[in-house]
């Protein structure tokens, strides 16, 4: 450690950090604009100009490395002087529009010229103006106001490891900006308007709508992705305004996606459901709760208990996922999941007490090698990829996925798997690791008898052989997968021969909440053994069973097989849906809505996929009737007589599963191994979820929606395929899964093998994985 | 949507896409962005003397930087012309020591006669003048320099006259 002096304290520094660092530490402020403890220093603001004892001039905090026996003043009257002047500087070009300016009453450098600046300005010449180019729905711009600080430059080329804003002509001339008209289109853009320390870069969404003196701020977890990012959302008289990042080094670092930023609109649409509606020949009335509640128990008393079935969402708290499994247990009825993507649970019984990263996510950026399978990162979980991004620094990174997915940090092996079979390329990975096959398990030794191990895979082993801390991690394209247990299967022989941990990075925020929570039909809460285990998701569905209760999911869209759930609901007898939301499908198949409070709106926990439990309070009260879904299931409880159903709030419920998760004991099996098919002679479809598309709060939020990550429905076609076809761009295909079929437009994409036909889960079409056909239309 | 990049070799002739591989092989592999300045010039040439930004693009896209770093040192360096100019281009200095010789006459010769100021090209497409500053050549002051090669030193009007008339 170094020893320094700030004004008169004697601190402790670690060699090689600069100066402003020790004095953040110790609470010393100096000022700043440019400096970002998350980015490079910069130091081209000279804001935070300080004296330092026997040094000429003034020198700037943020690049000026501690020293044995340094003596600095922040607020001497040298550094005095040398931060005004820099101040007058920094104002010369600034326009004085504070009153209509956004970022007025949180705004760094209104903030900062309340201590540094004058009253009167010297300067009496114009001032110079800069056009504005739109770069896309999120971030709206004034770069007029910006002072080149280059935060926002920097955050593109370190974090999000794709530079779109850049610094463009010379001196008196400078602009920050796309210089092109471009959108900007990272899925973490949002965060440039955090760092801007102005006016320049601010929420289009959110412009215009409030003051932030007027903003209530609560703290919360955000409902998308299974990191647990934290957020705080903004309200004004009960009314989400915006969410920002909440600071949490171990999960979230200072960023946000754009997904957890702009998500929220959708709590402020037209389309929320407010007040319980029966359908009543055919058509919806409103009605209340009483009437509800008194029908759906009536309805699901008179089904057998077999022919009951319940959905939950994966962003379902894990307050609301135990009520939804508890209640169809206490009906009789196993017949209970949250995976409704997942298209193969053979496995599900050697699988852990709930999906796990298996290391912790901090420690994503420090490995030194990774297997990446079946996943499109950054569009499944945005900030696991800035965190992996990090690790690429000095770790390798190699990935098997069904495409050639664009990544923003280099991949060392990109092993694209033709027809979708990860399995196979897995196998040959798997083999190139086997030093000693006498030591192999009997199964493993029979499943790779016959690999021929490629160069490509070989390579992949080798990355992984290196290093010590070494990880394969499953996408959402992997556990989506048909053959998801002979991945997993695989990718755990891979780990244990490499010494890697293996893990996944699941679909929605509570996955590993619900699991505990036993809404899975195979182990009751706590990983409690069933003696007669229920049907998975996919069966219900495909089983046509007689009711279903939908907690807060649109099978039609979130299921692994759209068409066969969206026909299962259709014939179902009775529907009840659990839903914040009053329009799309669920008003054609449902029999009774009853309204529930969204994201923001309940309380809960969700369970990360490192196994944190987080818990929340509601920020803003429920739209209209709208009522939380464990309120809801606890009242139905209450309505079918049924025992324990007494909760008084949410952490009551919680207490509960709590103590049966603490004295859960869940023995993880091993998987058997079988050969790897080839992969087969006919058309397969790529069903990616798209990054807006996964959940029914993301779906409905406009302005994500009009980003280029917007999901479009089209069918990516390999460049010999478009060939063979003879279709081009924009050209119309007919593309069929069974019964259902669509048109949909041509997008050529070399990213894509041969045989592996790209259309994303919004399409009204069957399973996400499954063989089809495509024919000119 | 897969867009349509054209790649830096359909866009110059072979012989200037050479050239620009010989910039390339200047440092090493990991530092291709070094060769961004050299080739954009190389482009700059091959397009009559301003680059498009579809040659940003493609300049960019050849040494694997973003896009927006060719923005950047194109628009940074006066070298670089982001629009078209005429056909031949005359920089006149117009810093301290030129400006005391009487490069502020010769601007306003130009002006006068071609009827074009700073950064203006004439009506034929022939001329475009700029006014610079320092190019480092105060002893010859006042000077100016033709197509961003030849320095012309001790200027009179007359002398430029004559020197914009021999222009082919």
């Amino acid at each position: 450690m170094v020893n320094i002096e700030i004004d008169g304290v004697k601190l402790e520094a670690e060699p090689g950090s600069m100066l402003i660092e020790a004095a953040d530490k110790a609470g010393i402020k100096i000022p700043r604009f440019c400096y970002h403890k998350k980015l490079s220093v910069a130091a081209n603001c000279r804001m935070c100009l300080v004296e330092v004892a026997k040094a000429p001039k003034a020198l700037p905090a943020c690049a000026t490395p501690v020293n044995e026996g340094m003596v600095v003043f922040t607020a001497s009257e040298r550094a005095r002087v040398a931060q005004k002047s820099v101040m007058e500087f920094l104002l010369i070009n600034h326009p004085l529009d504070c009153p209509i300016c956004d970022q007025g009453g949180e705004c760094e450098l209104q903030d900062i010229s309340v201590g540094y600046g004058k009253d009167v300005s010297r300067f009496t010449e114009g001032k110079r103006a800069v056009r504005d180019k739109d770069i896309g729905p999120l971030v709206a711009t004034d770069m007029t106001r910006c002072i080149h600080c280059t935060r926002c430059v920097r955050f593109g080329t370190e974090i999000a490891g794709m530079r779109e804003m850049g610094a463009t002509g010379r001196g008196e001339h400078m602009e920050i900006g796309t210089f092109i008209e471009k959108s900007v289109d990272s899925e973490v853009s949002g965060n440039i308007i955090d760092l801007c320390p102005v006016g320049a870069l601010t929420s289009k969404p959110f412009r215009f709508s409030a003051r932030a003196w007027e903003l209530n701020q609560a703290d919360s977890v955000a409902p998308h992705d299974c990191l647990g990012t934290n957020v705080h959302v903004h309200q004004r008289r009960s009314q989400v305004m915006r969410v920002v990042p909440r600071e949490n080094e171990g999960i979230n670092e200072v960023w946000i996606s754009d997904r957890d930023r702009f998500a929220y609109e959708a709590l402020n649409g037209k389309n929320r459901l407010t007040q319980p509606m029966l359908k009543r020949d055919g058509q919806w009335v409103e009605t209340d709760w009483q009437t509800a509640l008194e029908h759906v128990a009536n309805s699901l008393k008179a089904i057998p208990a077999e022919q009951l079935g319940a959905l939950v969402s994966p962003n379902a708290t894990a307050e609301e996922a135990y009520l939804a499994a508890k209640l169809m247990r206490d009906l009789g009825s196993n017949n209970v999941d949250h995976r409704l993507r997942r298209a193969d649970v053979s496995t599900q019984n050697a699988e852990g007490l709930f999906p796990a990263l298996g290391l912790a996510i901090a420690e994503l950026e420090n490995l030194d090698a990774c297997l990446l399978v079946g996943s499109n990162l950054r569009k499944e979980v945005p900030l696991a990829a800035l965190r992996l991004r990090k690790a690429t620094r000095n770790g390798k990174i190699a990935v098997v996925n069904p495409a050639e997915f664009d990544f923003n940090f280099k991949i060392a092996e990109h092993i694209v798997a033709d027809g979708l079979n990860l399995a196979a390329e897995l196998a040959g990975i798997a083999k190139a690791l086997v030093t000693d096959p006498a030591a192999l398990a009997a199964d493993a030794a029979e499943a790779l008898a016959n690999v021929v191990p490629t160069a490509a895979q070989a390579h992949a082993a080798e990355l992984l052989k290196a290093g010590e801390k070494k990880a394969v991690i499953l996408g959402h394209l992997a556990q989506n997968h048909p053959a998801y247990g002979q991945i997993l299967g695989l990718a755990q022989l891979i780990a244990s021969l490499s010494g890697a941990s293996c893990g996944v990075l699941t679909e929605g925020a509570n996955s590993a909440g619900a699991t505990i929570a036993g809404a899975v039909p195979h182990r009751a809460a706590g990983g409690r053994s069933l003696v007669k285990p229920g049907l998975a998701a996919k069966d219900m569905l495909s089983a046509g069973l007689k009711a279903f209760v939908l907690m807060s999911v649109e099978p039609e869209l979130d299921s692994a097989d759209g068409a066969a759930a969206l026909k299962a609901l259709n014939n179902a007898e009775f529907v009840v849906s659990l839903s914040a939301f009053n329009d799309g499908a669920a008003r054609d198949y449902a029999d009774v809505l009853l309204p529930v409070a969204a994201f923001t709106e309940t309380s809960g926990s969700f369970v990360n996929v490192e196994g944190l439990w987080q818990s929340f309070a509601a920020v803003v009260p429920a739209k209209g009737e709208a009522r939380p879904a464990w309120k809801v299931l606890r009242v139905l409880g209450n309505l079918l007589n049924l025992k324990g159903y007494d909760y008084v709030s949410s952490e009551d419920v919680a207490a509960e599963l709590k103590a049966l998760a603490d004295s859960a004991t869940v023995h993880a099996g091993s998987i058997k191994l079988a050969a790897v098919n080839g992969a087969g002679e006919g058309l397969v479809r790529l069903g990616e979820v798209p990054l807006y598309a996964a959940d029914a709060l993301v779906r409905r939020a406009p302005a994500l929606n009009k980003t280029a990550d917007a999901a479009t429905a089209v069918a990516g076609l390999a460049p010999a395929l478009a060939a063979q076809l003879g279709v081009a761009d924009g050209d119309k295909v007919r593309v069929r899964q069974g019964e259902a079929q669509v048109e949909l437009p041509v997008n050529v994409d070399d990213r894509l093998p041969a045989k592996t036909v790209l259309v994303s889960s919004q399409a009204a079409l069957g399973s996400l994985f499954g063989a089809l056909s495509v024919e000119k239309a | 949507m897969a867009t349509e990049v054209k790649n830096l070799k359909e866009l110059i002739a072979p012989a200037a896409y050479a050239e620009c591989e010989v910039w390339v092989s200047k440092y090493p592999a990991e530092r291709k962005r070094s060769a961004l300045m050299g080739c954009l010039a190389v482009a700059q040439r091959e397009n009559g003397g301003w680059l498009t930004n579809e040659l940003m693009d493609a300049v960019a896209d050849y040494l694997e930087v973003p896009h927006i770093a060719a923005y950047e040192v194109a628009s940074f360096y006066s070298m670089y012309k982001l629009k078209p100019i005429g056909k031949h281009l005359v920089d006149v200095c117009t810093n301290i020591s030129c400006m005391l010789n009487g490069s502020e006459e010769l601007m306003a010769h130009v002006k006068n006669k071609y009827g074009i100021g700073h950064g203006e090209t004439t009506a034929d497409g022939r001329l475009t003048v700029r006014s610079v500053e320092c190019l480092g050549a105060c002893v010859g002051a006042p000077m100016c320099q033709v197509d961003s090669r030849d320095y012309h030193e001790h200027l009179t009007p007359e002398k430029l006259d004559a020197l914009i008339a021999g222009l082919e």
